[in-house]
Formats: C-alpha cells, sequence, structure tokens
C-alpha cells in the first residue's frame, strides 16, 4: 500500500510499505477513505517532536470502512464505516472509564520514554512519535487501529467522510478547548491562532455560550475565516495585540483566552528570536511558547487560561508572576476525543456546525508532500488539506 | 553509609553536593557554548554531552548516581521497591498472584516457577541469565494473608539468595487495589557482582516498574499493547539500524 512516511527532519515522502495486518486479537484494519493533515504533524515534520524513527508512517486524522477485524472484536463488524479518534483507548483502565481518554495508562506501549519525558506517560497516539507509542500512522491506504471496539466510532447514515472527518481530532480539539474556556453567559473569549484548532475553538465558543469571541492571526485569508465564524479580529502584525484586547473589552482584558498555536509560534521581538534560536539549536529549549505568555498576560484577572496547542518539552520565560498574580487558572491536555463524539456528531448533523467550511485542499495521498508544504508555508490560502488515498494526483504547478 | 543516610538520599534528587553540581553546571554550559561554534557531528557530541551535564546538575545528581543507578542497602544488599495501582479487587489481584506459577507472565527475567508439594509453600525458581544459561533456587512462603500480602524468601543454597514481599491494599475512590512490591536481593560476596545485573538488567527498579506495568495491561486488558510487525518504511538492513530522532538534549 502507498502510506506517508517522515523520511527525517522535514522530509515527508510517499512510499510503498507493507499492508498492515492485525497484530492482536482486539485490533481491526481499516481501509482509508479520507485522512489529514494536522499542525501537529508540522511539528513532526519540523523535528521538534522527539523519538520519531526513519520511516514512521504518520498521520492521526483518519475514517475509512472496517474490513478486518481480530478475533476478540465484538461491537466493531467488517463494512461499518468508521472515524479513528487519535489518542487511543484501552476502555478499561480508570481514566478510559472517566472519560479521560487521552490520558489512557494501558495504550502507550513505550511508556518508559513519555515517563522520562513527561514524569508520567499518557495515551499512545497514532502516527505521533515513539514517545506516544510509535503507532504507525493512517495518511496511508490501509491502517491497523487497536482496542477496536473502545475507539472506532461508527459514523450514522447520511453523513459524507468530510462532514465526519475532523471528529478524530480537531473538531474535538477545538471543542475541549473552549470547554475549558469555562465560558459563562456574556463572556468574552480571546483566541490565539486561526488555524483549524483555533476556528473549531472559535465555533465551539460560540456553542458554549460565548457572547464575543476575538480571533487573533496574520493570515488575512485565516483571519477572513474566523469573521465568517462569527469572531471579531486582530492581525498581530499590524496591531498591539495586547493594547487592542485591553480597549476591546473595556479595559478588563478577555475572560478567558485560548491559545491554538502551541509550540512554534511566531513572535517579534528579543524574546521571539531568543525563543528561535534556543528551539532551532535543540539543547536549551524545544518549545517557542510565545503565543502561552501572550495568553498569560492579556487574560483578565481571575480568568481562564485554555492551551490546545501543542508543547513537547520544555519553554523559557513563562510569566508566572502574571500567573499567579492575576489568579488565573490554566486547563490544557491532548483531546479526549471520544468523550465528544455524541455530542458533536448531533451538532453537525443539526447543521449547527460545518467542519467542511475550513477545507482548502483536496488533495491524494501522493501529493502529501507538496501538501505538507503549502500547509506549513500557508502558501495558496491552505487552511486544512484533506487527502484522498485512493484518488490519482491531480496535476498541480508545482510550489517553489 | 547508615540507613537513614540512605533513605534521604533516595528521596530526594539533590543528592550531590554544591560543589560537584557547580563543576559539572559549568562543564555543561561550557561544552553547549563550545558545541554551537562547532558544526556536524563533532558539534552534536558535546552539546549533548553538555546538556546532560547541565541537567544532571540541575537535577542535583551527581555522574556516579547517574551512571550506575543502583541502589544498595547498608549491607550491600539490593532492595527494590515500587507500587502500581490496577483496576480489580484485592482479592482476585491476591489470587493471580497466589498462584506463583502466573509471575512469569510479567517479570520479564523469570523463565518459569513452578508450585511444588502441598498447599504450594514451596516453588522452584529458573530466572533467566545471558547466554541461555540460567540461575536456580527454591524459595518457600513465609506470610500469607489472603486478599492483603504474600512474603516468600528464598531458602538455603540459592546463588543469589533473595525475598520479596506483596501487598494488597484497597485504592481510595473507585481505583481498584495498589501493589506494592518489595524484592531484596543478596549478591554473593558482598559486591554488586555481576549475577543481580544479569538477573535483573542494568537496572532492576526500572526492570521491576516495567514487570509491574505489564502486570496491569494483562490484568485490566487482557493483554501488553505491541506496535512489534507493524508496518513502516523501515526495510532490509535500514530497519536494524533505524535510531530514534531525539531533539531532548535539554533532560
Ligand atoms: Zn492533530
Ligand atoms: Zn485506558
Amino acid at each position: 500500500m502507498k502510506a506517508v512516511v517522515w523520511q527525517g527532519v522535514n522530509r515527508m515522502g510517499v512510499e510503498t510499505v507493507p499492508d498492515p495486518q492485525i497484530l492482536q486479537p482486539t485490533d481491526a484494519i481499516v481501509r482509508v477513505t479520507k485522512t489529514a493533515i494536522c499542525g501537529s504533524d508540522l511539528h513532526l515534520m519540523d523535528g521538534y517532536v522527539p523519538s520519531m524513527v526513519h520511516g514512521d508512517i504518520v498521520g492521526h486524522e483518519f475514517m475509512g470502512e472496517v474490513v478486518e477485524v481480530g478475533a476478540e472484536v465484538r461491537k466493531v463488524k467488517v463494512g461499518d464505516r468508521v472515524i479513528v479518534p487519535f489518542p487511543i483507548a484501552c476502555g478499561k483502565c480508570w481514566y478510559c472509564q472517566k472519560g479521560l481518554t487521552s490520558l489512557c495508562d494501558n495504550s502507550n506501549p513505550n511508556p518508559g520514554l513519555a515517563e522520562k519525558f513527561w514524569g508520567y506517560s499518557p495515551a499512545g497516539l497514532y502516527g505521533y512519535s515513539h514517545i506516544t507509542g510509535g503507532y504507525a500512522g493512517g495518511q496511508a491506504q490501509f491502517a491497523r487501529t487497536v482496542y477496536a471496539d473502545a475507539n472506532l466510532y461508527k459514523v450514522p447514515e447520511g453523513l459524507t467522510d468530510e462532514q465526519v472527518l475532523f471528529l478524530t481530532d480537531i473538531l474535538p480539539t477545538g471543542y475541549m478547548g473552549a470547554e475549558h474556556c469555562n465560558i459563562h453567559g456574556g463572556d468574552v473569549v480571546a483566541v490565539f491562532g486561526c488555524g483549524p484548532v483555533g476556528l473549531f475553538g472559535i465555533a465551539s465558543a460560540f456553542l458554549l455560550g460565548a457572547e464575543r469571541v476575538i480571533a487573533i492571526d496574520r493570515f488575512p485569508e485565516r483571519l477572513e475565516m474566523a469573521r465568517s465564524y462569527g469572531a471579531e479580529t486582530i492581525n498581530y502584525e499590524e496591531e498591539n495585540v495586547f493594547e487592542r484586547l485591553r480597549e476591546m473589552t473595556g479595559g478588563r482584558g478577555p475572560d478567558s483566552v485560548m491559545d491554538a498555536v502551541g509550540l512554534e509560534a511566531q513572535a517579534h521581538g528579543f524574546l521571539g528570536v531568543a525563543d528561535a534560536v534556543k528551539q532551532t539549536t535543540r539543547v536549551l529549549e524545544s518549545d517557542r511558547p510565545h503565543a502561552l505568555r501572550a495568553a498569560i498576560m492579556a487574560c483578565r484577572k481571575g480568568g481562564t487560561v485554555s492551551v490546545p496547542g501543542v508543547y513537547g518539552g520544555l519553554a523559557d520565560k513563562i510569566p508566572v508572576g502574571a500567573f499567579m498574580n492575576k489568579g488565573l487558572t490554566m486547563r490544557t491536555g491532548q483531546t479526549h476525543v471520544h468523550r465528544y463524539l455524541d455530542t458533536l456528531t448531533g451538532h453537525i448533523q443539526r447543521g449547527e456546525i460545518d467542519p467542511t467550511r475550513i477545507i482548502t485542499h483536496r488533495l491524494s495521498l501522493e501529493e502529501a508532500p507538496h501538501a505538507y508544504e503549502i500547509f506549513k508555508h500557508k502558501h495558496d490560502g491552505c487552511i486544512k488539506c484533506v487527502l484522498d488515498p485512493w484518488a490519482d494526483p491531480k496535476d498541480h504547478a508545482p510550489v517553489k | 553509609m547508615t540507613r537513614d543516610h540512605q533513605d534521604s538520599r533516595r528521596e530526594s534528587p539533590q543528592n550531590s553536593s554544591p560543589a560537584e553540581r557547580l563543576l559539572f553546571g559549568g562543564l555543561g554550559a561550557g561544552l553547549i557554548a563550545l558545541s554551537l561554534r562547532q558544526r556536524g557531528g563533532m558539534g552534536v557530541v558535546l552539546g549533548t554531552g553538555g546538556a546532560l551535564l547541565l541537567a544532571g546538575a540541575a537535577m542535583g545528581q551527581g555522574l556516579g548516581e547517574t551512571l550506575t543507578r543502583v541502589r544498595r542497602t547498608e549491607d550491600d544488599h539490593i532492595k527494590v521497591q515500587k507500587a502500581v495501582t490496577i483496576g480489580l479487587d484485592a482479592g482476585e489481584l491476591y489470587t493471580f498472584w497466589r498462584d506463583f506459577e502466573n509471575l512469569p507472565r510479567f517479570m520479564d527475567h523469570l523463565e518459569s516457577v513452578k508450585v511444588q508439594g502441598e498447599g504450594g509453600q514451596r516453588s522452584h525458581w529458573v530466572a533467566k541469565a545471558p547466554a541461555g544459561t540460567s540461575v536456580e533456587w527454591d524459595a518457600e512462603i513465609t506470610a500469607d494473608e489472603p486478599g492483603r500480602r504474600i512474603a516468600w524468601r528464598s531458602l538455603e543454597g540459592a546463588t543469589v539468595p533473595n525475598e520479596g514481599e506483596v501487598e494488597f491494599r484497597p485504592a481510595p475512590g473507585d481505583r481498584g487495589t495498589e501493589i506494592h512490591v518489595s524484592l531484596t536481593y543478596r549478591p554473593p560476596g558482598g559486591t554488586l557482582g555481576a549475577t543481580v545485573a544479569r538477573l535483573l538488567g542494568e537496572d532492576p527498579d526500572v526492570q521491576i516498574g516495567q514487570d509491574l506495568r505489564r502486570l496491569k495491561r494483562l490484568l485490566e486488558v487482557g493483554h501488553v499493547p505491541t506496535t512489534e510487525g507493524q508496518s513502516s518504511g523501515r526495510k532490509g538492513p535500514m530497519k536494524a539500524e533505524a535510531k530514534m530522532y531525539d531533539n531532548r538534549r535539554t533532560s
């Protein structure tokens, strides 16, 4: 089969690899019908997530049709159309039973590695480095999925692939980001980053009762998309974000601030340059936490900072004085995708949220390297790429 | 070294002297600075070494401690204590453990345990050693409180005299049961000799921790997850050479 493979820092390639097989009786094989490239795939490509191995199949947003199940799979059947949540739940441990599936105790085969980095090991994730298990990903024609009964979510009749694909990650991630904002009626929410997660964060904040949402980015097409979801916008290249937020909120500051950017934030000025240098050498700092700093500074006193953005390791100069003296609350985490699926599927079915609006590019799997390039550099107005593993590559002008 | 002193060292990561930390910290920073001026492999080596020293200094770990990590009791025994919480009740866990023949299912260094005689008080243990050899001993149960605690110890004549104890304590809330394990090995000749290293790997602490996690997975899920044999773009000789890309020079 064909699959997108990590070939080293900044090298994603499409290779022919062996078809996946059932390795354990709770596995199921899925014929992938749609898969997507996520912002956190860029952190893998750029080499900021440790423990990648040359040849790893990437991709953690994918869906398809079940073509084979292991002997102990009961609920999932061959022929089922399913989405595959990116965090892997065993379904049996305390965390899984509490709905905290991205913290599953049992699904990471390399917990010792994760414990070295993070103290305790979270769940295994598909296509996301060996620190989170080294599971082969779903940017491929077929994928091995594990603990099928606890993970594979059957797509209701009448919904298209593109309507449900983002339930695997970015839609619940934006939703959990908004839920973590602890929104009460009349609240103003600011969202740093108008990529896919930020956009779904905006839409979710309104669903959860936010009065106003202020979105911050620098790309006109992303700001435009944010406005189409109902947000007011700030272009941080044109305005002083802190002053503008303060002014827009009557001097109070936003009640909650979401950092939907994560470890590769763009920043101006001394700290921005210092972060970039330190992160590039990978000696002193693995993460560039500019958005997190800005979120902590901008949030109103007693407010909430929500961090759906991905961080990998160590970050420098977090304004902990502001965090403490303003009495802030911070909530974060990889998304507990499973717990949001019924709710969000309902919103999609009732037309309250249209996930397909963020799709700007539909490409074949063969075109994945090109897709990574335009997504990384935000060329061609790229906000979200969906890949079809079975489509013929279309002709397109090479981007140089 | 007294036991008290030993225990306080064990609990605090700040176990190297301020002077030592300063020395290694300075050395680490120097190496990093040097590495930034070097190109290619040498820079990486210097940077990594520097960062390791710096991290060690920050964590307060001396070099010797970092490298060996094997802990001794005052009389040069190796003692490992580990705990894990498993979502089953104490009775089920006790029953599983009390049948010592189950132990090799999750204890990696054990090849087999055969329970002997009436009541299962005695057992014969075979542990793996390098080059296909093995170490064997007989053991007997010294305490048996159903649903609460089991203790055992090797009998006279064991190459590596050892004893073990496991306690099953109800965890708060609906969290299941805490399993507290303590194992003590007495290597011959009062040295930390190769024998124990052979039995328990380079770091007995890590080994037992992994064993308990395997037990948890076995009992909660039915098996231990694996990615062995999954498809990848690694082929032929490259497969063996495949190395993890590590940007973790900070920790
Ligand atoms: Zn993602
Ligand atoms: Zn679990």
